[in-house]
């Protein structure tokens, strides 16, 4: 295995009956980068996440994670990675303290080194004041917060979180994504899944699921870029007229409605523009047609190419 | 096995316990109320059943007989009766579970020997016709009781001469009580783990199976010794029940009780998806070990077939271990065969839901 890597998979496969919840899977995870699985709800990412650090067993397909082989060095593998549930899983019933206490004692932390490390911890994490109270009643920020230096309690060196942020103010997902840049400048790797476009920019690499299927995968640059041309910006001051004619046009793989412009994704970028003032013109329509800026957005319906997911996107805008 | 880890989920399991407040309500009114409720309200010596008597004869002889049928105790005279007829509608309309005919030849049948008195009884209950059976023997005239026969067989009753209910039910009742609470604490506890969401967090730790099913079943021991040291003083103080054997070998047995139960309820809870399924699995152990055991009915009594399924519920164990040393003051070695059943029962159960767990969530 190259050493650069953290995670390695071929063909990665879970089925359940008749569904096939990830699908001949391939992923390479650099050592110390923030890596980024990008998909909706229902697209695998959470499965993956499981089979990675040896929560299932995958149907088919070889999984290497820090040079270790899974399922069967399963177990060993514990001991070196952190692994934040997508549901709040440490203890409600338990103190801030108590549950990072359990947590270090259960990574067979000695006493005196586990009392330190968890007095660093409740300061670095903003627990100070609230090393009593119960985890239980705590805010979503809070709990996922205490999530956190709960999985990085044993400084492990790949860290799993399962949409860390999905419960939480848009402030306190700033302050969490800081965090786990600190954790990655210091060598820690970091698999994180989200369905936010935004969290997904800012991963130094990021993977595409949909319905189980690896879509696309690179760096954010790198896969707008790929994308470069296909974006066009649609001023018109009939803009829903001016949507239905472009969905007929050939070529269309979504338009947006977002305020009076249309965004609009093809799927060629040569001589787009010409073509689609000409349907335009057609419909007896005026439009203003422009080359825009691709984002992650763009990047994730051209690779799920789903009319459905433009259609969700369209609902959302 | 680390025990800095084993100790670390005792510690946590405790913690939990302590902010639990129906589980510490559970520790102690289960035995409390259960003490209070079998010691005082069960009792097998029937008394004051609901009766009407229809005396037809009406003569010196048959009230006499009536007042003596009155004084056992067992008959309480409820309602009146003129003739049988009226005594079979109050049977059938529950008004009356015993009815006593006296027919108009009272006199001339005792006389010449024939049966004089018939006595009708509700037999649907079992107890209430042993009971009145006994009444049978009542001599139709008490002058008759200075010309009884000294009786040929002499029954000697050891171990509870005064026949209190109570001495027989209080130690069973320890049995009965970390039956019930046992199974149920530990049944519950690893579903709901795993209905909060926790057991992913634990399972992706290095805690090794046993170390988690240890450390959630010691906890829940300590707690079955404070529920048994409750129900011996309740029991001492308020029905005056011995501990004839050695006070160690009470706590031997009920620790060998209590851990049979923890480590089944952890089976229940390896199978369980909710803790609603392990609380109904929990009473499809704990009603035949109630029934079966011999807590409440003999164990002698019971068909061959039966018999072997009451063998493998660990309370008919106990039960035979407890009352023989509490109340004929065994020594627990001397009932080896109980003992090493209860061991058997703890080792097979631990080990199957050592194995059952599995550290995946597929």
């Amino acid at each position: 295995m190259n050493d650069a890597l953290a995670i390695r998979a071929r063909g990665l496969t879970k089925r359940f009956k008749d569904l096939v919840a990830v699908n001949h899977v391939d992923l390479s995870v650099p050592k110390a980068s923030v890596y980024g699985f990008l998909g909706p709800n229902g697209s695998g990412k959470t499965t993956t996440i499981r089979m990675l650090c040896g929560l299932m067993t995958p149907t088919e397909g070889e999984i290497e994670v820090l040079g270790l082989h899974l399922p069967k060095e399963a177990e060993a593998l514990r001991r070196r990675i952190g692994y934040m549930t997508q549901k709040f899983s440490l203890f409600e019933d338990l103190t801030v303290r108590e549950n990072l206490e359990f947590l270090a004692a259960v990574q067979d932390m000695p006493p005196a080194q586990a009392r330190t490390r968890i007095d660093e911890l409740i300061q670095q994490y903003h627990f100070a004041d609230r090393e009593k109270q119960l985890a239980g009643t705590m805010s979503g920020g809070q709990k996922q917060r205490l999530a956190l230096a709960g999985a990085v309690i044993h400084s492990p060196e790949l860290l799993f979180l399962d949409e860390p942020t999905s419960a939480v103010d848009p402030e306190s997902r700033r302050d969490f994504w800081e965090k786990l840049f600190e954790l990655a400048d210091g060598g820690t790797t970091i698999l994180v899944s989200t369905h936010y476009m935004d969290e997904a920019e800012r991963c130094h690499r990021l993977a595409i699921l949909d319905r189980g299927v690896l879509v696309a995968d690179g760096s954010p640059a790198e896969l707008t870029g790929a994308i470069a041309g296909r974006t066009l910006a649609v001023h018109s001051n009939t803009p829903r007229r001016a949507r239905r004619a472009l969905m007929e046009a050939p070529g269309v793989i979504s338009a947006a409605q977002v305020g009076n412009t249309l965004r609009v994704l093809t799927a060629e970028n040569g001589g787009v523009i010409d073509r689609l003032s000409k349907v335009l013109t057609d419909a007896g329509l005026h439009g203003e047609i422009t080359v825009s800026e691709p984002n992650l957005e763009d990047v994730f319906v051209s690779a799920t190419r789903g009319k459905q997911a433009a259609a969700t996107t369209q609902e959302a805008a | 096995m680390s025990f800095r880890r084993l100790f670390a989920i005792m510690l946590k399991e405790l913690r939990q316990m302590r902010r639990d407040r129906i589980t510490l309500a559970m520790i102690v009114g289960i035995p409390v109320m259960q003490l209070v409720l079998f010691g005082y309200a069960i009792n097998f010596t029937l008394r004051d059943l609901d009766t009407a008597v229809a005396d037809q004869a009406a003569t010196a002889g048959s009230r006499a007989f009536v007042m003596d049928l009155q004084n056992t105790g067992v008959l309480r005279s409820v309602r009146d009766a003129s003739t049988p007829q009226q005594l079979m509608e109050m049977l059938r309309r529950g008004e009356i579970s015993v009815g006593v005919v006296i027919p108009p030849d009272f006199e001339r049948r005792r006389v010449d020997g024939r049966e004089a008195v018939q006595i009708l009884v509700d037999g649907s209950d079992t107890s209430v016709q042993s009971a009145v059976a006994q009444l049978a023997q009542t001599p139709l005239d008490s002058a008759q009781y200075k010309q009884a026969p000294a009786p040929q067989i002499s029954v000697v009753s050891f171990y509870n001469p005064e026949r209190r209910a109570a001495i027989n039910i209080v130690p069973g009742l320890i049995g009965i009580i970390l039956t019930m609470t046992m199974v149920m604490f530990t049944a519950v506890s690893l579903v709901r783990e795993r209905e909060r969401g926790n057991m992913e967090l634990l399972i992706a730790t290095p805690v090794s199976s046993s170390e988690l099913m240890i450390g959630k079943v010691l906890p829940f021991a300590g707690i079955g010794l404070i529920q048994t040291t409750l129900v011996l003083l309740l029991g001492a103080w308020l029905f005056e029940v011995p501990v004839r054997g050695a006070l160690l070998d009470v706590y031997i047995a009920s620790v060998l009780l209590i851990l049979a139960n923890l480590t089944l309820g952890l089976l229940i809870s390896t199978k369980a998806q909710s803790q609603f399924q392990a609380m109904q699995m929990t009473f499809f152990v704990f009603l035949p070990s109630i029934l079966l055991s011999g807590f409440m009915f003999p164990f002698a009594g019971m068909p061959k077939v039966i018999q072997w399924v009451a063998e493998v519920l660990p309370l008919t164990h106990f039960l035979r271990l407890i009352r023989g040393i509490m109340l004929r003051g065994a020594g627990i070695i001397e009932l080896w065969p109980e003992v090493l059943a209860l061991c058997l029962f703890t080792t097979v159960m631990m080990s199957a839901a050592i194995l059952r767990f599995r550290k995946r969530l597929d």
